[in-house]
């Protein structure tokens, strides 16, 4: 099987097989040899040229996290042989939706559909654990659609609203 | 104090027990999280049935599964559940209960709520309702300590009436000036003053901010203390006019205004400063008439002079870290004080054994301004080991609430030293795992193994130079690596086989590879 994997900006290409009862692993062409259990679910005990790493796996709404001991990376998996689109894949052109970080309370809206925004400005107030926070447009451009009221909750992940 | 355990405190202890006449057979917790958690188990341990409450979205909160009876008390706001006084009567009543233990925050600083308890017939297990009004102003507080000789940090007990007024006092004790809010907490109300041309708008918008957060406008005056440290003071009283201090935490390390990390002792003090500090706090108890736990808040300068701030009057969040270093359980004491028994042990037979830390996990994310981050926790791997102690209100598959406050749990650390106390507990925060939310446990990571920290140089803008200096991430291409192939390896790895073959690539569920290896095992392990 071949990934094509993302870690924190930077390209991997991960090829792994079963061999018998064990698995190689080449990474960017290069054969490593590992040692993996899973020891429960999203937790990995990797052993690499006799190095113990755990490695544990977070699935939030909106982002698949990998922590190598204490650091977090964020990773993108791809199956080049899946139809999937790339649609992860993000240029900073085209349609982007505003996601909401965290489950709240939308206290306000700051924009009206169809207004110009600037990359950075506030769109909506979002309150959470006695907190406001205030969610920023993710580019320059324009609100196209709007999908929360104030007074509405939201769920972490929702989308909140479309700049385009 | 001493050095090293209670030497006779086991003895005291059998006495005291022998002793009990009237313990509570059932005690309502008005609280939810991991204070709640907190004394439920007190309850178990002394044999005492517990009664939790809960607001609409606590049905699933950790302390009302460890709780005996549960009842609700309504919607999820706390205004109408946590802070509504009526609805955590009506739940005493119905359940039997014969005390209430508020915890910290809620309602457990509102006189009225001891009023009410007491007009019910329940015992509310901390000091009494005119204790306590009399230490919420913190201008009355002031007024009344003078009389008992309280060392304050020069400035006015009463609020200011006009901006000539301010100018007059602020000249005579000298410049820079704190103005505070006499309501005031939290940082609101609060502006330092450098020279007299800044004072009255200064007065004006510091009044009106204690007017819009607190509804009292009223503002005092008093001599700013720069990089000051904030060290505070347990105290007990029983009912029956014994006063005791369990030595000092050091809370110096705080984010606007809300601590943070405590410890105890702290680096700062020794043992003649204890004394003194311990021997202020009793007075100020006693001036109050206080009974049960409360805690004395000093501010202190960089010549070891100290000021009286404030009394907090309930169990303090961070408690555990005296009662790591006194050998003692604060809150089984709280409720044998309330129940009417006498402190089992003087002053003099308490002491201090090594140094504890605390550090407050809460649901914010330190590398996005400290943004809460309420949700689902998806995966939770628990630190243990020689030395830790976890208080903790969160379990795995838990949402937590947008509706309170974030802190999820407390890690203590204990150790000999405040060197080991601090090298466990880095230890300890390198095996906790809290994914689906972002918690500060990073942030505890740098605290730890900063220098400024490690050498006990604390104030309260610690925190902010810290969060300030730029970090140098170390980019780990080998990590990074790793974590490449662990991503493969998750998303080509099904799930169920932990379960079946503990996951083994090695072993495959289903092959006979994996039933070999199995039975290798086995034979292996029957061999050793």
């Amino acid at each position: 099987m071949t990934y094509d994997i993302t870690i924190e900006g930077k390209a991997y290409q991960l090829e792994l097989s079963r061999s018998g009862d064990r698995w190689l692993c080449r990474l960017n062409g290069r054969a490593v040899e590992i040692d993996a259990v899973l020891a429960r679910r999203d937790v990995l005990s990797v052993i690499i040229d006799g190095k113990v790493h755990e490695v544990k796996c977070e699935r939030t709404a909106t982002d698949i996290h990998l922590w190598v001991g204490s650091v977090r990376y964020a990773a993108q998996v791809r199956d080049p042989r899946s139809l999937r689109s790339r649609s992860g894949a993000d240029d900073g052109h085209g349609p982007r939706k505003l996601i909401a970080p965290m489950p709240g309370k939308i206290v306000r809206v700051l924009v009206i559909e169809n207004s110009e925004v600037a990359a950075g400005q506030g769109l909506l107030v979002v309150e959470a654990m006695k907190m406001q926070n205030e969610i920023k447009s993710p580019k320059k451009g324009i609100v196209r659609k709007i999908m929360a009221a104030a007074g509405g909750s939201v769920s972490a992940g929702d989308v909140l609203a479309i700049v385009e | 104090m001493v050095d090293g355990w209670l030497p006779s405190h086991p003895v005291r202890m059998a006495k005291w027990a022998a002793a009990l006449v009237s313990m509570f057979r059932k005690i309502l917790i008005a609280n939810r999280g991991e204070i709640a958690v907190r004394v439920i188990r007190a309850c178990r341990e002394l044999g005492i049935q517990s009664v939790a409450v809960y607001s609409d979205v606590d049905r699933a909160s950790l302390h009302v599964r460890k709780a005996d009876e549960a009842y609700p008390i309504g919607p999820s706001a706390a205004a109408e559940s946590y802070l509504n006084i009526d609805k955590i009567l009506d739940a005493a009543r119905r359940s039997g209960a014969d005390a209430i233990h508020p915890g910290y925050g809620f309602l457990s600083e509102n006189s009225r709520f001891a009023h009410a308890c007491a007009t019910a017939g329940i015992k509310f297990i901390g000091p009494t309702a005119a204790a306590m009004e009399l230490m919420g102003s913190k201008t009355r507080a002031r007024q009344h300590m003078e009389q008992a000789n309280i060392p304050f940090v020069p400035g006015t007990a009463h609020g200011l009436n006009s901006p000539e007024e301010a100018a007059r006092v602020a000249e005579k004790i000298g410049y820079p000036v704190m103005l505070k809010a006499a309501a005031g907490g939290g940082g609101k109300g609060m502006r330092m003053v450098h020279g007299r041309d800044q004072l009255a708008c200064a007065l004006e918008s510091a009044q009106s901010e204690a007017e819009r957060a607190f509804g009292d406008g009223e503002v005092y005056l008093e001599k700013a203390i720069m990089n000051p440290r904030h060290i505070e003071m347990q105290i007990l009283a029983d009912e029956h006019g014994t006063t005791v201090y369990l030595g000092e935490r050091e809370c110096s390390i705080q984010r606007r205004h809300q601590k943070v990390l405590e410890e105890s002792p702290s680096p700062f003090v020794d043992q003649d400063m204890r004394c003194r500090m311990g021997e202020v706090a009793v007075r100020v108890a006693q001036a109050a008439g206080y009974t049960n736990a409360g805690t004395i808040e000093f501010l202190v300068d960089q010549h070891k002079n100290f000021y009286f701030l404030e009394m907090n009057t309930r169990l303090q969040v961070e408690h555990p870290v005296t009662e790591l270093t006194t050998g003692l359980d604060l809150v089984h004491l709280q409720i044998r004080i309330a129940a009417g028994e006498k402190l089992p042990f003087t002053q003099d037979e308490v002491c201090l054994r090594g140094h504890a830390i605390e550090c407050r996990i809460y649901a914010e994310d330190p590398d996005n301004n400290f943004f809460p981050s309420p949700g689902k926790i998806t995966l939770l791997l628990a630190p243990s080991g020689p030395g830790i102690r976890r208080d903790s209100g969160m379990y795995e598959g838990w949402t937590v609430p947008i509706e309170y406050d974030p802190l999820l749990a407390k890690l203590i650390g204990y150790g000999s030293d405040r060197k080991q106390a601090a090298a466990r507990l880095v230890r300890a925060l390198n095996e906790y795992f809290v994914g689906g939310i972002k918690t500060n446990i990073s942030l505890f990571r740098r605290i730890l193994n900063d220098e400024e920290f490690q050498q006990g140089r604390l104030d309260t803008g610690f925190l902010d130079r810290l969060l300030s200096r730029t970090r140098d991430q170390p980019r780990d291409d080998g990590a990074a690596e790793i974590a490449a192939i662990a991503a493969g390896l998750f998303s080509v790895l099904d799930p169920t086989t932990v379960v079946q073959t503990n996951g083994s690539f090695g072993a495959l569920p289903g092959t006979a590879a994996a039933a070999s290896n199995w039975k290798k095992t086995g034979r292996s392990e029957a061999l050793h």
